[in-house]
């Protein structure tokens, strides 16, 4: 698999890590009244989509950043990767 | 059907045309006591506990596609029962003991063949990792053997003892361990369950719930409404996909992993040998191909086929371990669909809808687990209770904070 990396370009997704769903930005507030119960949520569920994912790639062996890679877990096509920092920014 | 010596020489000299199906292709009935999604085989052994052992009746199975053609027919067929922690330990020594009895139990042959695993050890740690498990499995009434390198030696002269990272100390054995036919298995249950009364329907999927008040009345399918007082849900790599149809979110990914096999060469491996320092472990079959593989690819995937970069790695372990197979040449390399949990452990337990029973997660390692979860599952069906060696299996345990996890890794299931 390649990942079109958005500063670098088309690289071996050997040179990254896999961590999971990018919903893992969406970290909960420690001081909601149902924190547990979110946190909970937060780490141990999963969509787990047939089709489109979007997931956290880390560029360990590259630039060290994270990536959000939009890819079909049905085919392993790659349909794009932004900087987390970037989604993560423009959500907050 | 009856198998004998007699009737397979009887056959032979009449041109096998005796033979017949050996079970029924049903309709499905309009409604049933229990309904067992997935006929791969935790579903299939479910159904036959449950029509067996538990007595119960009116049972199907629903399978979207033809019997065995998940995971059940895709493994690497290893049998073992050499778990560290109190939670997962007594249930596959207790599924152990029920591999030791199968053939027998089913009248089927499933080629189970107690050819022993050997784990190699490198380092001091590792030692004491694996003495401390082989003496857990010993008090789970397993048996285990630390063996230090001559030992090993003895056993496979041929192996690289002497690899500059990760040199031979020694080994943990399991004797009774080894391996089965993974396809035997799925048609022995089966036949059994067949022979039982239940109804094998196949080329149906499940495609939705009906569930009225928080209780499930049945099942929406491919071919039509079936109506259910109790619905077991056992599709492994699909359980996401199939619980999602319930509303459920499960700590589960689908990941997948692959296996290989080699071309046919004389008997030389005797058992199982794992090499977890190195991501391979091999075995050889009866028809003297190698079986092997190594670790899931890591990223969620339903495609059942992975990716190069961890054939290269399996590959590379084994010739790290074993340089005579450097020659031999690849035949065969396929995927499936794991349901990695969040602890790498199993799930067989009731869900918030009444009615609705769930057996999942099995990672890596639900083929050596097939009995005793058909057992279990069938027993919680059954009697709304949890069998004993199954009572840490909730699905609530991440939200209690009872996690079973072997290898310490957290919720992250490509770690398991
Ligand atoms: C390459 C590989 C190697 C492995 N090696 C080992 C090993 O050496 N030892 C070991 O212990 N384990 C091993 N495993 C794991 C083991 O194979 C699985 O954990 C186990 O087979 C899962 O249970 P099952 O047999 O019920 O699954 P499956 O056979 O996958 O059964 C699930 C069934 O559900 C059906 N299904 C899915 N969705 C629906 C629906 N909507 N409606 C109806 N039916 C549906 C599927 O078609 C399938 O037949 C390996 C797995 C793989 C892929």
């Amino acid at each position: 698999m390649l990942i079109p990396h958005p500063l670098l370009g088309l690289r071996d997704a050997e040179e990254f890590t896999y961590l999971g769903d990018a919903s893992l930005l969406d970290r909960p507030d420690p001081h909601a009244p149902d924190a547990a119960q979110q946190f909970y949520e937060y780490q141990h569920l999963r969509d787990n989509p047939a089709g489109i994912h979007r997931e956290l790639w880390f560029h360990e062996q590259g630039d060290r950043s994270w990536l959000i890679v939009t890819r079909n877990t049905l085919t392993h096509e790659i349909l794009g990767a932004e900087l987390a920092r970037d989604a993560k920014g423009a959500k907050a | 059907m009856r198998y004998s010596g007699f009737r397979v020489i009887k056959e032979a000299l009449t041109g096998h045309k005796g033979w017949k199906p050996i079970w029924r292709n049903p309709e499905p009935q309009p409604a049933y006591d229990y309904v067992i999604v997935g006929g791969g085989g935790h579903g299939l052994a479910t159904a036959y506990y449950l029509a067996t052992t538990f007595r119960q009746a009116r049972i199907a199975v629903l399978e979207k596609g033809w019997l065995g053609s998940g995971n059940i027919g895709r493994n690497t067929t290893i049998i073992r029962s050499n778990y560290l922690l109190p939670g997962n330990e007594p249930f596959y020594e207790f599924s152990m003991k029920l591999w030791e009895n199968l053939e027998q139990e089913f009248n089927f042959n499933a080629m189970v063949s107690q050819r022993g695993i050997l784990n190699l050890i490198h380092t001091d740690a590792q030692r004491d990792a694996y003495r401390r498990r082989g003496n857990a499995m010993i008090l789970a009434g397993a048996d285990a053997e630390l063996l230090d390198r001559e030992q090993v030696r003895a056993m496979y002269p041929w192996l690289n003892f002497d690899n500059a990272r990760f040199p031979i100390k020694g080994g943990l054995v399991q004797r009774r361990a080894g391996t089965a036919r993974h396809d035997g298995v799925a048609w022995g249950y089966a036949r059994g369950a067949d022979l039982a009364g239940v109804d094998l329907i196949q080329n149906c999927e499940v495609t939705g719930f009906r569930i009225e008040n928080g209780t499930l009345k049945g099942v929406e399918t491919s071919r039509g409404y079936i109506g259910a007082k109790k619905v077991g849900v056992a599709v492994a790599g699909s359980s996401g996909r199939v619980m999602a149809q319930a509303g459920m979110r499960l700590p589960i990914e689908s990941h997948v992993l692959q296996a290989f096999v080699s071309e046919g060469l004389k008997p030389f491996i005797d058992g199982v040998i794992t090499f977890g320092a190195g991501h391979f472990y091999v075995s050889q079959s009866d028809k003297g191909g190698l079986v092997f593989g190594g670790d899931i690819d890591g990223y969620n995937s339903y495609a059942q086929r992975g990716n190069m970069a961890v054939i290269e790695d399996v590959a590379q372990g084994g010739m790290a371990l074993m340089p005579a197979i450097g020659r031999a040449r690849l035949l065969r390399i396929w995927g499936g669909i794991m349901d990695m949990s969040m602890d790498g452990s199993p799930i067989i337990d009731r869900t918030p809808i009444q009615g609705l029973y769930l057996n999942a997660g099995w990672c890596y390692g639900g083929f050596k687990a097939t009995p005793a979860s058909g057992y279990a599952f069938a027993h919680l069906l059954a009697t709304d209770r949890p069998h004993d060696t199954a009572r840490a299996y909730r699905l609530d345990r991440f939200e209690r904070g009872y996690p079973i996890d072997e290898k310490g890794m957290g919720a992250t299931p490509n770690l398991h």
